[in-house]
């Protein structure tokens, strides 16, 4: 089943041509890489996608509903989650309450809750606490829970943007350079993460500079240069291609 | 140790020493004086929701706070109204309105919401000095009849009314508090922190702004229609913009965004400039001052700065 | 007609005034993303600083107007260094605040120097001329050629020399110039400067036909707003004309419609461009 189902996806920043009548795709289930040089147009495909950014031209599918008009909160909503590329958190709050803003689309507590403290506000307040300690649990934060986010090492805000992400409990999880500025030990650690969270059902899509990274991870990678896309295939195909070398060897 | 339990006892400390307050002024000038500070401290808290709360920069609150005065001074001294009808048509009215203009201003966003909202404020103050057949223009609505009784208990002394006000504005923070600590609070904070990463996760930024706007414009009409219940006449200045940046005043020198700040800022800032006789002449000089300097060296305000002191940043 | 012709010239003189001051508010916003929200207490200031030196000290009434503009253009650079550049990198809100701040102080500076008195003074430029057999205040005329050499002297600045160049290229795409190694710092200042100066100019030109007294430029201000925002934040020409046309609209309107509402114009204007455009008339939508 295919879960995102971009056609003829372009992107204009005045003259420039950031997407370039980009045909993508991402099935249910599966590691999808994207890789590409610099200033390839990776991030802001990421953008449209998620709706971060406006389309130009053409038409996104998510799950079967076209989401190309619909605002960032809105396809979220529909079980879509991201990273961001400089790694974002809520630094003036803790790092469980990061985590409890991605889960506030799962519940229904609304002002009047908020001012009577109605039944179904503590009710869903428990709820939530309960599943965003086992998320931290799962990215290995359950320890830091009470400590301000802003206070967090490098490669711990990294673990929390996945939490408050994977909070929100999506069906499609972007991630923009997973493993950018952090060691190789972490790095491995992290890909041991995203395995974990991808074999509990979730679908992932990553942007990733680390070539050995994207090829052990990924089932199928798309390859932009230039705003377009120029390849797309198994790990083994693209490994072959040779406009995927020339792609890379050019711009060096 | 010592210092966590100071913390921990401020708030009682504090909401003792405001109920002691108004029994030990030495007159009835400070008691009024008292008493309009608690009103300040109400349309502050109320500004604090949607500029420390959510983030964004509101200059049409002082035509809020207009809206609700004349709401009140209309409906009692032109319909005839109780008070106790009279001050909650204020806060629907101004709940409603801030729904519309937030709906509308808060599509803007940044310096364009912030001038967007100037003249919004701008044109509440023009209309309500325009509108003579309904609002008197200039000379304003006088005679407006206080709060009276509700029940047994009667407002007709100064100290009564004091205690009313006071009322008003513990049960503002009680349901500023109350907000903030709910899972749509923290959704307000994190909207402000981070619009993309709070709408990555389908927090709806723009329902959130709004829902923060309308609890901030009913608030400053709460504030407005007390003003105009408890001083008995009213005119236009009431919404005008030196309103505005008075409010704006108290709220940064309490430290936006803290719950109990804007009070401590408005308590600080309207005292002093109606005590001090010296800070009576020269008050918006050394204010002006105040507010550039407290951007510059210390956004946070005093709330800020005692939060600093004590080693709990927030 | 007469009536037309005067109130055209009402107008005009009414535009020169807001043209001067929007034209430094949408250079300061361009070249440092700063909504000067104290820009017409400069101009407040350089009324009184001609009254000062005209009724006080006896000056030449361009003297006056010239070392007022000085004056203010001086004071520029002190709020560009002490308040606004400290601020330049820090979260957009503060540099309002700030704005706001040094409009509650310059308000009440004049008030305890000069009173809330209204004050008036004489123009050098008393009498009435006669126009294509229409009379006219000669102070009136003289504002205008005045208001014009200015604009023109901005105009040529900002198109023939290599600073003007810098100030237009920072105000039109702020990063853009960093990138291109334009000191944006000292674009920030200079332009500080020239703003503070022309809207001091505005003020002291207007001084003689008009009252001065301490909250004169709060509703200047905000109009220079409305225009500037239906201009384009850091236009140029649209402040120019758009200064003219708000006040044409607001006299004749206030003339021939209703004068009760005149001052609500320009802000019922802005509020209805900006309900329909978010993001201003010259802006695209993010």
């Amino acid at each position: 089943m295919t879960l995102v189902e971009a056609t003829g996806v372009s992107k204009r920043f005045g003259g420039l041509r950031a997407v370039d009548g980009v045909d993508f795709r991402v099935e249910a289930g599966t590691i999808t890489g994207i890789i590409g040089p610099n200033g390839a147009g990776k991030t802001t495909l990421f953008n449209l996608v998620s709706r971060t950014l406006p389309v130009t031209e053409g038409r996104i599918v998510f799950d079967g509903t076209d989401v190309t008009r619909l605002a960032a909160h809105e396809v979220a909503r529909l079980g879509l989650a991201r990273t961001f590329q400089h790694t974002t958190i809520f630094h003036h709050a803790t790092v469980v309450e990061n985590a409890l803003v991605g889960h506030r689309r799962r519940t229904r507590a609304g002002v009047w809750d908020a001012l009577a403290r109605t039944a179904r506000l503590r009710r869903e307040e428990q709820e939530a606490r309960a599943a965003v300690m086992a998320t931290l649990e799962e990215v290995g934060l359950a320890e830091q829970a009470g400590r301000p986010a802003r206070g967090l090492t490098a490669e711990q805000r990294k673990r929390l943007a996945l939490a408050i992400a994977l909070a929100a409990r999506p069906r499609l999880l972007l991630l923009d350079e997973p493993s950018a500025g952090i060691s190789a030990e972490q790095t491995r650690s992290f890909i041991a993460l995203v395995e974990r969270i991808a074999a509990g059902g979730v679908t992932i899509c990553l942007i990733e500079h680390q070539m050995q990274v994207v090829m052990r991870l990924c089932q199928r990678i798309t390859v932009l240069d230039h705003g377009k896309k120029i390849a797309e295939g198994t790990p083994d195909e693209i490994r072959r291609d040779p406009a995927v070398l020339d792609a890379y060897l050019g711009h060096r | 140790m010592t210092i966590a339990l100071v913390a921990r006892l401020l708030p009682a400390v504090a909401l003792a020493a405001s109920v002691v307050a108004p029994l030990v002024v030495p007159n009835e000038y400070y008691l009024q004086v008292l008493t309009q500070a608690y009103i300040w401290a109400i349309m502050a808290c109320g500004l604090n929701v949607i500029l420390g709360f959510a983030g964004q920069l509101s200059l049409a609150h002082a035509g809020f706070f207009g809206v609700g005065a004349y709401t009140t001074a209309l409906l009692l001294t032109k319909a005839g109204v109780s008070f106790w009808l009279g001050l909650p048509a204020a806060i629907v009215l101004c709940s409603a309105a801030g729904y519309v203009v937030g709906s509308i201003c808060l599509r803007s966003q940044g310096h364009y919401f912030a001038i967007f909202t100037l003249a919004v404020g701008i044109i509440f103050h023009l209309v309500i000095q325009k509108w003579e057949s309904l609002t008197h223009g200039h000379v304003g609505v006088i005679g407006i009849p206080g709060p009276g009784s509700l029940g047994p208990i009667s407002f007709e002394s100064t100290l009564a009314r004091s205690y009313l006000v006071l009322a008003c504005l513990v049960a503002t923070l009680a349901v500023t508090a109350r907000l903030l600590a709910s899972p749509v609070g923290r959704t307000m904070l994190a909207a402000r922190d981070n619009e993309a990463l709070a709408a990555s996760v389908g927090i709806d930024v723009m329902a959130t702004k709004r829902m923060a706007f309308t609890v901030s414009a009913a608030l400053a009409g709460l504030a407005g229609g007390l003003y105009a219940g408890f001083i008995g006449f009213l005119g236009p200045e009431a919404a005008s913009v030196e309103v505005m940046f008075n409010s704006l005043l108290y709220v940064i020198v309490g430290g936006l965004g803290s719950l109990s700040g804007p009070v401590t800022g408005t308590l600080v800032v309207y005292g002093l400039s109606q005590v001090l006789q010296v800070l009576h002449d020269y008050h918006m000089v050394i204010f002006g001052i105040a507010l550039v300097l407290l951007i510059r060296f210390m956004p946070d305000g005093l709330a800020g700065a005692v939060a600093a002191l004590m080693g709990r940043g927030r | 007609m007469e009536l037309l012709a005067q109130q055209i010239l009402n107008g005009l003189v009414t535009g020169s005034v807001y043209s001067l001051v929007a034209l430094g508010l949408t250079l300061i916003y361009g070249t440092m993303q700063v909504p000067n929200f104290a820009h017409g207490h400069l101009y407040m200031l350089g009324a009184y600083l001609a009254y000062t030196l005209v009724v006080m000290a006896g000056a030449n009434y361009w003297v006056a107007t010239l070392l007022a503009m000085i004056a203010v253009g001086g004071l520029g650079v002190v709020l560009d260094r002490l308040v606004f550049r400290p601020l330049r990198h820090t979260l957009h809100i503060n540099s309002m605040i700030a704005a706001l701040g040094v409009l509650l102080f310059l308000e009440a500076v004049a008030q305890l120097i000069w009173t809330e008195e209204f004050r008036h003074m004489e123009s050098p430029y008393a009498g009435v001329v006669s126009v294509a057999g229409l009379p006219f205040t000669a102070h009136r005329l003289i504002l205008l050629a005045a208001a014009a050499v200015l604009m023109g002297a901005l105009l040529v600045f900002l198109t023939r020399t290599l600073a003007g160049a810098a100030i237009r290229a920072t105000a039109q795409n702020l990063d853009g110039a960093r990138l291109v190694g334009i000191d944006t710092d000292r674009m920030a200042m200079m332009t500080f400067a020239i703003s503070a100066a022309l809207a001091a100019g505005a003020g002291a030109l207007v001084a003689p036909i008009s009252l001065v007294y301490p909250s004169m430029g709060t509703l200047v201000t905000l109009k220079a707003f409305a225009i500037v925002v239906l201009g384009g934040m850091g236009s140029v020409p649209g402040a120019l004309v758009g200064g003219y046309l708000l006040a044409l609209a607001e006299t004749l309107g206030g003339t021939y419609i209703s004068a009760t509402y005149q001052d609500l114009v320009a802000f019922v204007v802005l509020a209805l461009v900006f309900t329909v455009r978010p993001a201003g008339l010259f802006r695209e939508a993010p």
